[in-house]
């Protein structure tokens, strides 16, 4: 599998990844490589096998749906890059 | 000068119940060897100097007074992953490096309910994606035996302050081998418990259905004494399971006539490093001698390990650390143009190139129709890779190999290649795959690095494996050895 610039440039935007221009090409090469290697796992049928989604077998545990979590805003906005009126600020989004 | 850090944490247990020493008198100890040596180690990110004295304190009265557990007053630093209240918690990244916990993680609040002092947080590789402590942001560990050498990762300073003798005992976690390699490469004992049963919560997720936090230490019975504390269920972690947690300190002198000891023969092929191998095999001779039985084993699809781990660890790193936006907590970009200059910016300045390469073969792996060739295929293998385990232990007790394919590389030697640094933990990574138990135990040296014997156990078998590993450390003296510069 071999991954070009473009195709990491692409990945990187889905991902909201700032990629240098200057790194483009060596990720594409470290990227394409891993992706050989993971080609490894297509040398074994697995038809008809069960994905494993835990290693126990086990399923879900539910919780009564009651609240739990006391309101910690404020200690939790303390470490928020910018913060206003208990909510947290980001670029204008809407003119 | 009074040598406490000759002491195992058990020792150090003994000493302070007998009121033999103080634990202000430990801490000041530990934190002055701290000051004296990490200057070349860099093998802590951040040291809370003032914040352990008072917990010192505080652990002296407990001790004076009644009311102290096992562990009250013994000094322990937690890996940088682990959050931490008030501390600076990390996870060896630029994306962090600003962030104060608000919180205790579970582990964290099960040691201090326990009296346990907090040294500081250890170096690691940047949210735990690397084999050698070189991706963190703070800079490279050194491997105290040899510091042109690397510690292994990615709790790479635990397991450099654990051999250098800077704290008696560390936390590590290990998704891939984080916990077993840096150990054999630094020649402690270190536990990967069976997934599940140490929680999760507040520990900085990398990849949710492999990650599981441990004990690295001196010895087996160090390790008895940390898992007794981090292990047990907790709600607050979806996926803790709830097992009755044994005392793991009473099976340590258990027989082990009779131990079926199996020997995979995809652990010994032409990967292993003929001098490693030589010292796995006087291991094996060891524990023949002590009355185990060795028997030849296969797990046919151990070879699919690596190719698996590296679908589903960056599938599951890259749906976990998309949290990392710039806007609610850590590293965000200077004067952002807009919501999406302030993410890709914030993350793309925040995280290091190996985090990077993993989120986007996640995000490629898990995106619209790829679903089925990667993640699902990689979950199927999943399922095979663990039934060969099964199967291995419906005939023997334990499986022993090696903890990894040769000793401490060079600073730098595999940093250009990642291809070579992810099989640096080829004979680890099954065991997170399957969800199994697995150690790291010193067997000896090569060229005076350490080397690592990896035993695995049968899930929730963590009494019989430090059992085992304990067996074997009454009669070897390879776990007290420490390195020459650090004594």
């Amino acid at each position: 599998m071999s991954l070009d610039t473009d195709d990491i440039k692409a990945i990187a935007k889905l991902a909201r990844l700032r990629i240098d221009e200057a790194d483009v090409r060596s990720y594409a090469t470290n990227l394409s490589n891993i992706l050989d290697l993971v080609e490894q796992m297509n040398s074994v049928d697995t038809e008809g096998v069960v994905p494993m989604s835990h290693p126990l077998d086990v399923v879900q545990r539910l919780r009564e749906d009651v609240v739990t979590e006391t309101d910690q805003r404020e200690e939790f906005q303390k470490v928020a890059p910018a913060t206003q009126d208990g909510l947290y600020l980001v670029p204008k989004v809407i003119e | 000068m009074s040598h406490y850090h000759h002491k195992t944490l058990a020792e150090l247990s003994g000493l302070l119940q007998a009121g033999d020493v103080s634990s202000t008198e430990l801490t000041e100890h530990f934190l002055s060897r701290i000051k004296q040596y990490d200057s070349t180690l860099n093998s802590f990110i951040t040291v809370v100097e003032d914040q352990a004295m008072q917990q010192a304190a505080e652990a002296d009265k407990l001790l004076k007074n009644g009311g102290a557990g096992p562990l009250t007053g013994v000094p322990i630093a937690h890996k940088d992953i682990f959050c931490t209240r008030g501390i600076r918690t990390s996870c060896g990244s630029k994306m962090l490096d600003n962030f104060i916990s608000p919180y205790d993680a579970t582990v964290v609040s099960k040691f201090k309910q326990a009296g346990v002092v907090t040294l500081g947080k250890t170096n690691m590789d940047e949210f735990a994606m690397g084999s050698s402590n070189e991706t963190s942001f703070y800079g490279p560990v050194k491997n105290p035996w040899n510091t042109d050498t690397v510690p292994g990762g990615s709790s790479g300073g635990s397991a450099a302050a654990v051999a250098s003798r800077l704290t008696p005992a560390a936390t590590g976690t290990d998704t891939g081998g984080s916990i077993r390699q840096p150990a054999a490469l630094c020649g402690i004992t270190g536990l990967k418990p069976t997934y599940g049963l140490v929680s999760r919560y507040g520990m900085i997720a990398f990849a949710s259905s492999l990650d599981q936090g441990g004990p690295m230490a001196q010895s087996a019975e160090d390790c008895a004494l940390m898992l007794k504390t981090m292990a047990g269920f907790d709600e607050k972690d979806s996926t803790s399971l709830e097992q009755e947690i044994p005392d793991y300190t009473a099976a340590l002198e258990n027989s082990i006539e009779g131990l079926r000891i199996g020997l995979p023969g995809e652990y010994f092929d032409d990967g292993l490093d003929d001098s490693v191998r030589a010292v796995i095999q006087a291991a094996l001779d060891s524990y023949r001698d002590m009355g185990a039985e060795l028997v030849d084993i296969e797990l046919p699809n151990s070879s699919l390990s690596v190719p698996v781990y590296y679908v589903v660890a960056p599938a599951e790193c890259s749906a976990n650390l998309s949290r990392f936006d710039g806007v609610r907590y850590g590293y965000r970009c200077q004067d952002p143009q807009d919501l999406y200059d302030l993410y890709t910016r914030s993350r793309g300045e925040g995280f290091g190139a190996e985090v990077k390469r993993r989120i986007m073969v996640g995000t490629y792996a898990l995106s619209a129709g790829y679903y089925d060739a990667y993640y699902l295929k990689a979950q199927q293998l999943r399922h095979q890779i663990s039934d060969d385990f099964k199967a291995a232990f419906k005939n023997v007790d334990v499986i022993m190999g090696p903890a990894s394919p040769g000793p401490a590389f060079n600073i730098g030697e595999k940093t250009e290649d990642p291809i070579s640094m992810y099989l640096s933990d080829i004979y680890t990574i099954a065991v997170n795959l399957a969800g199994l138990p697995g150690m790291s135990v010193p067997a000896g040296f090569v060229d005076g690095k350490p080397v690592g014997l990896q035993i695995i156990g049968n899930y929730f078998e963590e009494n019989r494996l430090l059992n085992v590993a304990h067996k074997y450390q009454q009669n070897t003296d390879w776990h007290r050895h420490m390195p020459e510069n650090y004594r």
